[in-house]
């Protein structure tokens, strides 16, 4: 059989797309000390599980000044049962914090989208903290041509 | 800080119990405190720290902002509207300033 341009490419970018999904949080948290200790604070050392919590960035984004990111919680959102917040960090910015959202069960979803600066190619980590005290935590590494946080 | 203008997109009628989307903008450098002048003075951060919405005197969303947010902030969230009334939308700057949006949505 004689393997064609067309199906190296199709094998190559397969190969990428599963390398790129799901980055082990543990290998994440070690890499950065101050951003260990701000999920520490932010989740009063809960051990963060997986799922529920989905982070959506850009697998690359041209400029680093404004990155548009969003995070989104399977959850009921009633008074018993909801999210209480989301954090969200950028482990290679000058300061790892990038944005706190706060939800009531009035939110009705808990969806919230803005957009960030990242000085460098990075992981950008979501936490999540329900009501009933878990926590939940997912990563996306975002590639960035054009850093943004001035020079 | 001159010309911080909000904006403020919310749908005018929901039906009761609806989910609606409330999407924000306002104009502000955010200034991180990482940058440096001509002559190579840092710039001070100054920054829109905290976003409230507040919906009938009721909090609906908030969220604290860092300098790693982009300049002219942009927001969005939902909200679950149950009567009519009026979405408060407010930003506190580092220099003590406030900005306020107001937004009425009627719910049949």
């Amino acid at each position: 059989m004689t393997v064609t341009r067309r199906q190296i490419l199709a094998f190559g970018a397969a190969t990428a797309a599963v390398t790129l999904v799901g980055i082990p949080v543990s290998k994440v948290l070690a890499a950065a000390p101050e951003m260990d200790a701000k999920i520490k604070e932010f989740t009063g050392g809960a051990t963060p599980g997986e799922g529920k919590l989905t982070l959506t960035a850009p697998e690359i984004a041209e400029n680093g000044n404004t990155v548009p990111i969003s995070v989104s919680v399977d959850s009921p959102m009633t008074a018993e049962d909801h999210v209480v917040a989301v954090m969200v960090l950028a482990e290679g910015n000058p300061s790892p914090g990038v944005a706190t959202f706060h939800f009531t069960p009035l939110s009705g979803k808990a969806e919230a989208s803005t957009r960030i600066r990242l000085a460098k190619t990075q992981n950008v980590v979501a936490v999540a903290r329900m009501s009933d005290g878990s926590v939940y935590m997912a990563a996306s590494e975002v590639k960035v041509t054009i850093g943004g946080c001035g020079g | 800080m001159a010309n911080v203008k909000p904006r403020v997109k919310v749908p005018k009628t929901a039906s009761k119990g609806e989910i609606i989307t409330l999407k924000t903008l306002i104009s502000h450098e955010m200034e991180s405190g990482q940058r440096k002048d001509k002559e190579g003075k840092p710039i001070p951060r100054q920054i829109l720290h905290t976003f409230t919405c507040a919906f009938n005197g009721q909090d609906v969303f908030s969220c604290d902002m860092e300098p790693s947010i982009s300049a002219n902030p942009y927001l969005e969230f939902d909200a679950k509207v149950e009567e009519s009334g009026t979405f408060v939308f407010t930003w506190l700057d580092d220099d003590g300033s406030t900005y306020t949006a107001e937004s009425k949505v009627a719910v049949s």
